[in-house]
């Protein structure tokens, strides 16, 4: 822990007013969602505290408002603050988890490619060279689709999380392919794998001991930036209607939900998760940016 | 093992390594399509050409000569990370294939690198480092032995034990060619493969390795094939040395004849290019032109665009290695007594 305060990335971390100001802004964001069951002044799935009295509050601080509902209600009057709450809970389980799946998945595919070189590097590559000429929110849409036609609509239901998760991820992994690839093209020639090589270990020990840990400095960097195009993706899925259950609205379900009322004058329902996701992608997405200069030995 | 080399037997000493023809083409055409499209073959880069040496237990062969002739092609050959085009190698009586694939007999050869920047894990502490080889073959059992051979290690290479728990970042070049010479040494090798190991190295440091590596020679009674482009630095290491040009052997010879007397012009060249005192002010006669292309080599003797000697007869035959005042030497010029030894 000494060493992590003593380095370069913790120095370079203080001296940006930017990076620490979005640090905190992400913080916050996280805590308040991981931590919206005990936060949250109101738990808006609890249908019985629900009352259709209070639906379609204005903000507090206008003139309708009502103290209770600090950022008002919406159309069957739950509070969006803690709708907010909720919804960015999924969002960034969803975000995170579909992270972490593409980075697995394109970490081991660029490895495998870069490493093992001739036909596996061909067949992967172009799988991915493909996968990248489609619009990766098309593809996440192709396999919620796919599930949706296989499997029956309760069952459907019950995994559309992991469908989102699945469907997301998938659409992302070409980015870590590449990235690890030309690393390990790079990595795979030095003689610290050769000498691994005299010895005689073998090809998945070199990969994993020798050249994984070498290839993860940018993983980390893609990763973030990644983070906050996951949690758009959903967003955008959730918003065409095709992304996690209506039972577990995220950010982009109460957008969605929030814009059928715009027109007639409810703007919060749909402003607020809106600016509540702009506000988390800009921090992660500053935070990524801060990243990338910072483990890049050229711009120290 | 029962068959520890020492530094002196009485019987005629066994070759630790020995190659007969050996021979490594790289296929560097250009891919299928754009072949197609430009009509043109394959091409091939001939990096070593037909070459034969053999190391006795105990003493040390160097390869020298510029780059791009295969020296290192060689050294990668030897420790099995390429496999030959033609030709095979003998590691202490067996073939390689069959050494390579028992780790009892793995363990007795080891490399060390050129670049002590890029031969060091550098995510891996030192400890690590040098305790592979002891994992990986299972010599030392249990992590408190394998410490203690590591710190046993790092003295015997003029390191402290305490510099263990450092990663290589913290040391200097030499130091780090140190901690690579430890990890070599750690399966206890009779056969070390040195692929330039001070090229990298300011003139000082060198000297402080290659005193390090006789040293360990003297105590360990190891074997060098010893890549080095540099004649001063072979001629402090070397019992025998090579002349390497484009892929194949052009002289060879104990190394003390080997200064005194150099037969091939392209060795004379060679050494008139040594920094020497005593040659200061005076001018040097270089060595014209450019080293050729191993991918389309030159008719005949390969020398014969930059030597001074050529004739026809070198322009159309390759001269093969042939003895010559305790030598053998490839030279038509040289088996003619066209050459004038001064």
């Amino acid at each position: 822990m000494r060493a992590f305060f003593d380095s370069d990335i913790w120095f370079s971390f203080t001296r940006s007013w930017l990076t620490m100001g979005s640090a905190i802004v992400a913080f916050i964001c996280i805590a308040g969602a991981v931590a919206a069951p005990w936060l949250a002044p109101h738990n808006p799935f609890d249908l019985a505290s629900l009352q259709l009295m209070d639906a379609f509050k204005p903000p507090s601080w206008t003139m309708e408002g009502d103290p209770l509902y600090p950022l008002g209600t919406d159309d069957q009057g739950r509070d969006m603050l803690s709708a907010i709450m909720y919804g960015a809970r999924v969002s960034l389980l969803v975000g995170f988890s579909a992270t972490i799946f593409a980075t697995c998945l394109g970490v081991s595919v660029g490895l495998l490619a870069g490493y093992l070189g001739g036909t596996v590097d061909a067949v992967l590559m172009r799988i991915a060279d493909i996968q990248l000429t489609f619009p990766s929110i098309l593809v996440a849409l192709l396999i919620d689709g796919i599930v949706r036609a296989a499997v029956p609509r309760e069952v459907h239901d019950q995994i559309a999380l992991f469908v989102v998760i699945l469907a997301i991820g998938v659409s992302e992994w070409p980015k870590f392919a590449r990235t690890v690839r030309g690393s390990t093209l790079v990595e795979r020639n030095k003689e610290y794998v050769l000498a691994a090589r005299v010895i005689g270990l073998g090809r998945f020990k070199i990969m994993v001991q020798h050249v994984l840990p070498n290839v993860l400095g940018p993983v980390l960097v893609i990763g973030t930036l990644n983070l906050a195009l996951a949690i758009l993706a959903e967003a955008t899925l959730s918003f065409l209607g095709v992304g996690v259950p209506p039972t577990q609205p995220s950010l982009g379900t109460l957008i969605r939900i929030g814009n059928d009322f715009l027109f007639s004058g409810e703007w919060w329902i749909t402003i607020f998760p809106g600016v509540a996701l702009i506000i988390m992608v800009l921090s992660v997405n500053l935070l990524g940016d801060w990243l990338r200069d910072a483990l890049n030995p050229k711009l120290r | 093992m029962s068959d520890t080399p020492t530094a002196a037997s009485p019987t005629p000493p066994a070759a630790m390594l020995e190659t007969r023809d050996l021979a490594r083409f790289f296929d560097v055409s250009r891919p299928a399509l754009q072949r197609l499209l430009s009509r043109e073959g394959r091409r091939t880069l001939r990096a070593v050409d037909g070459i034969s040496f053999a190391i006795p237990k105990g003493t040390t062969l160097s390869l020298v000569g510029e780059s791009g002739c295969g020296k290192s092609t060689v050294a990668r050959l030897v420790v099995g990370l390429y496999g030959p085009t033609r030709g095979e190698i003998r590691f202490d009586g067996q073939s390689l294939a069959t050494a390579r694939s028992d780790p009892a007999q793995r363990s007795r050869m080891q490399m060390i690198f050129q670049d002590p920047y890029a031969s060091l894990n550098p995510r891996w502490r030192v400890a690590d480092i040098i305790a592979e080889p002891l994992r990986a073959f299972k010599l030392v059992e249990g992590r408190d032995a394998q410490q203690k051979r590591v710190g046993e290690l790092l003295t015997q290479v003029g390191l402290s034990p305490l510099d263990a728990q450092k990663f290589p970042h913290e040391f200097s070049g030499g130091q780090r060619q140190r901690i690579s010479i430890a990890r070599a040494l750690s399966s206890n090798p009779e056969f070390l493969v040195c692929d330039e190991p001070t090229s990298a190295l300011d003139v000082s440091v060198q000297a402080q390795i290659l005193n390090l590596m006789k040293d360990l020679q003297a105590r360990l009674g190891l074997t060098f094939l010893f890549i080095s482009h540099n004649l001063a630095v072979v001629r402090q290491v070397s019992d025998r040395i090579g002349v390497m040009y484009l892929g194949r052997i052009v002289e060879s010879a104990a190394s003390e004849t080997l200064f005194t007397t150099p037969q091939h012009p392209y060795t004379r060249a060679l050494m008139e290019a040594i920094p020497d005192l005593d040659m200061t002010g005076r001018s040097r006669i270089p060595v014209g032109g450019e080293v050729p292309s191993p991918i389309t080599p030159p008719s005949g003797c390969a020398f014969h665009p930059r030597c001074p000697l050529a004739n026809d007869r070198c322009r159309q035959e390759r001269p093969e290695l042939r003895p010559s005042l305790g030598a053998e030497v490839a030279c038509h010029a040289v088996e003619e007594g066209r050459a004038i030894l001064s």
